[in-house]
């Protein structure tokens, strides 16, 4: 089935959650797995869907996001026709070049979605990560004759209350969404919104404009919750894996996700679903002298000299001598010099950890150790 | 078309036949090397360091691969407006049309492509020697001597001067002589292959020679001592530096190993001087709970919960648990199932090794001179479980056939 449709990636939400690592970055830049950041899962899912017109609002601190995508050749987005767009805000004497919420910025990128030529929209959030195509989505959403369907997936008890204000949807039998609950206290089973949705673009730009008109900026609460009854709004439930980066915490126990057999295969070894990334051209990575790692996911580029273990290590990382790394997510290009102890601890990039030192944090408390830090 | 100073011309055109069951599928510049590489990533990314933006590669002997590989260039940043990278099959003119016949034929049968960026220099390469250099200085020095051949030389050990074509010198570094494979070298000036020639002269060589019927059409056999007789401007440009021809099992697998020292003589971490290769874009590599890995490279894609010592695993290869690779190169895709041993050797790309297998024999333990020989496996070859494959055997896909499946 070819889709008639274009791909939609917000990157600027909900960044204060994440404290030290989205400082100088947009949530949607945030590195994850080792050699990837969290844009190329949304990505991808567009491009292994066969949408090849992608637009991403940027948001402040969008550098990072530019630098990653660039063109768009990675994810073959460097097209004649359609392809990679990205939509910075703009500053007009209205607007301060910012957008307050989805809504302002579905409305700020009006043009782009009425000189493209397909119908439907699909939007990405970039605060829930998972893998899905959205063929099947927009076939349902045809079937159902819906207005709006929306995605969601049914979270555990505990990965729920680690999440910063949830959404959660009512859904009757026949998918249709009845209420939407804002942070509720002890739902059974929630349905929990990935932020991702699919509708008729001129729908989209109708109502966005109506909501933004009445001071509404935010798609669920102004757009959703005040349409459940004069519009078809539908629930799509995604199955597979999810991780809401809600906060460090949740960050840092996706992470450690990737160490499992299971989901490592769901989101890397299912051949018509590749993520691709960024190209860097790191030499492979060296194991030297009496260097080892066990149960850790390890990026190129790496020179191991020390013990590594239930870790995961990005690009161009180099471990001293005798250095312990343990439950850690060390970023790209940290230097960890010889007889360093370290556990459950994030670096940031570019972080150099001088000879001997002991780092520890909690496995519920990882510390964050800011990027470009000496220690 | 705006001219260009220097078209590098990188031969690719030879069946690599001294490796055997590695080139069955695919030309030798193609082969992997340094677990995520190719060959002739180290030339073309020589090239474009050497700020070299046009190449062509004449290539005859199972293209497929090669072609695939290179594509358009985009990697080593060779997707050019004016230049880049080009694949030059050998073709029909009228009603005739030949292969290369030799590699000076090749260049001729290329001319029209050389001529189209009429430049002051041709630098001619060939696609199967790791090093990285800066052909820039090289080209410089040859303008610097007005010379009209610059040949780039190594500094071999006396004793293995005789396996190498010597380039004889002057003080001021002119060459008066060139021996091939010498039983007395007089130098250990050894040719690498790189050759800097001013284009106009050239050309007229390389027509000379084609009318020749006694030819070879060799540079090193017929060009370079034609030149050398006509009393040509030639010299040798020194080189300093890692630099090994790989066309032999026994060195492919060698400088496979000297990456893994501790501080390995070909440095591919300086950041201005960047080997490029074509990234199929694979996860991190992953080592399971029962993995454990010493002095090995390790590249994306692969996944190790067994053991490996001293050894290069390349994109996607898996090595399973209670599985044991020792001085080995496993080579892209290749799955080393549960219990097998591999020992040694050089197991190609997407061969599957089986459960309790023994590839080689242990060399854990003996000294240098009792090394057991490099043992290697083709390319998409099914070795079956417990089966026990020799030291110093090479066995490919005709004896071991995948099954359909």
């Amino acid at each position: 089935m070819t889709i008639d449709a274009l791909g939609v990636i917000y990157t600027g939400a909900n960044e204060y959650y994440m404290q030290e690592l989205t400082q100088s970055r947009s949530i949607a830049a945030l590195p994850i797995y080792a050699r990837y950041r969290l844009i190329d899962f949304f990505l991808s899912n567009f491009v292994n869907s066969d949408v090849h017109n992608v637009g991403v609002i940027t948001q402040k601190n969008y550098r990072s996001i530019m630098d990653h995508i660039g063109g768009g050749r990675e994810w073959d987005l460097n097209r004649k026709r359609d392809g990679l767009f990205i939509l910075p805000p703009y500053g007009t004497a209205g607007n301060p070049g910012f957008y307050n919420g989805t809504v302002e910025a579905l409305c700020g990128i009006r043009d782009y979605l009425e000189k493209s030529s397909q119908k439907y929209v699909i939007f990405s959030d970039s605060t829930v990560l998972y893998k899905a195509d959205f063929r099947p989505m927009i076939e349902y959403h045809l079937s159902k004759k819906a207005d709006i369907t929306m995605m969601y997936w049914h979270a555990d008890e505990e990965e729920f209350q680690s999440m910063h204000n949830p959404v959660v949807f009512d859904v009757a039998r026949g998918g249709r969404i009845k209420g939407v609950a804002f942070n509720p206290a002890n739902p059974e089973g929630p349905r929990v919104a990935t932020g991702t949705f699919v509708a008729d673009k001129s729908l989209i730009i109708r109502l966005c404009d109506a909501a933004l008109s009445m001071g509404e900026t935010r798609f669920i609460e102004g757009v959703i919750a005040k349409n459940l009854e004069g519009l078809r709004i539908y629930g799509y439930r995604h199955n597979g894996y999810v991780a809401a980066l809600h906060s460090t915490r949740n960050y840092f126990k996706a992470c450690m996700d990737v160490l499992d057999d299971k989901v490592r295969a769901e989101l890397f070894l299912n051949d018509q679903m590749p993520v691709y990334t960024k190209v860097r051209d790191e030499i492979p990575t060296r194991y030297v002298g009496e260097g080892t790692a066990v149960n850790s996911s390890l990026a190129d580029g790496c020179i191991i000299g020390g013990n590594v273990e239930n870790s995961v290590l990005f690009r161009g990382v180099k471990i001293g001598k005798n250095a312990v790394v343990k439950n850690c997510i060390i970023f790209q290009d940290c230097e960890i010099m010889d007889g360093c102890v370290l556990e459950n601890v994030i670096l940031d990039k570019d972080v150099i950890v001088r000879n001997g030192k002991t780092l520890m944090g909690a496995a519920s408390y990882p510390v964050v150790i800011a990027k470009g830090s000496v220690i | 078309m705006k001219s260009k100073r220097c078209v590098a011309m990188l031969l690719a055109g030879g069946a690599g036949t001294r490796l055997g069951v590695l080139t069955r599928d695919m030309a030798k510049p193609a082969v992997p090397y340094g677990g995520k590489y190719r060959i002739i990533d180290f030339t073309l990314s020589n090239c474009i360091n050497s700020d070299i933006d046009t190449v062509g590669v004449p290539t005859q002997y199972r293209p497929l691969e090669l072609n695939n590989y290179i594509a358009g260039g985009q990697p080593w940043d060779l997707d050019r407006n004016n230049g880049g990278v080009f694949i030059l099959p050998p073709y029909m003119t009228g009603k005739t049309g030949e292969w290369f016949k030799g590699t000076a034929n090749a260049i001729y049968q290329n001319m029209a492509f050389i001529e189209e960026y009429n430049p002051q220099y041709v630098l001619i390469l060939s696609g199967d020697h790791i090093y990285t250099m800066d052909y820039s200085a090289m080209i410089d020095y040859h303008e610097k001597n007005n010379a009209d051949a610059t040949i780039a030389v190594i500094e071999v050990p006396w004793d293995e001067a005789s396996r190498f074509g010597i380039m004889n010198t002057n003080e001021d570094g002119s060459i008066y002589e060139f021996e091939e494979k010498p039983p007395q070298p007089k130098s250990n000036k050894a040719s690498m292959g790189v050759y800097v020639f001013t284009w106009k002269v050239l050309r007229q060589y390389l027509i000379d020679d084609e009318a020749n019927p006694d030819s070879k059409n060799d540079f090193g056999m017929n060009i370079i001592p034609a030149m050398l007789g006509d009393g040509k401007r030639m010299f040798a440009f020194p080189f300093r530096g890692y630099w090994k021809d790989v066309g032999t099992i026994d060195s492919l697998w060698e400088s496979n190993m000297d990456l893994l020292e501790e501080n390995p003589k070909l440095d591919l971490y300086d950041k201005r001087f960047r080997v490029y290769a074509r990234n199929i874009g694979s996860p991190p590599h992953h080592i399971g709970r029962l993995g454990k890995v010493e002095r090995s490279l390790l590249t994306e894609g692969s996944h190790v919960n067994g053991t490996v010592i001293h050894s290069v695993i390349s994109t996607n290869a898996v090595v399973r648990r209670d599985a044991e690779v020792i001085d080995s190169v496993i080579m892209p895709g290749a799955i080393i199932d549960r219990g097998a041993k591999v020992y040694r050797a050089i197991v190609g790309v997407n061969t599957y090794v089986g459960p309790n297998a023994v590839v080689g024999s242990d060399p854990t333990g003996l000294a240098p001179d009792q090394q057991p020989p490099v043992t290697v496996i083709g390319s998409n070859c099914y070795i079956p479980a417990a089966e026990l494959i020799e030291a110093g055997k090479m066995v490919g896909d005709d004896e071991y056939p995948k099954k359909e499946d």
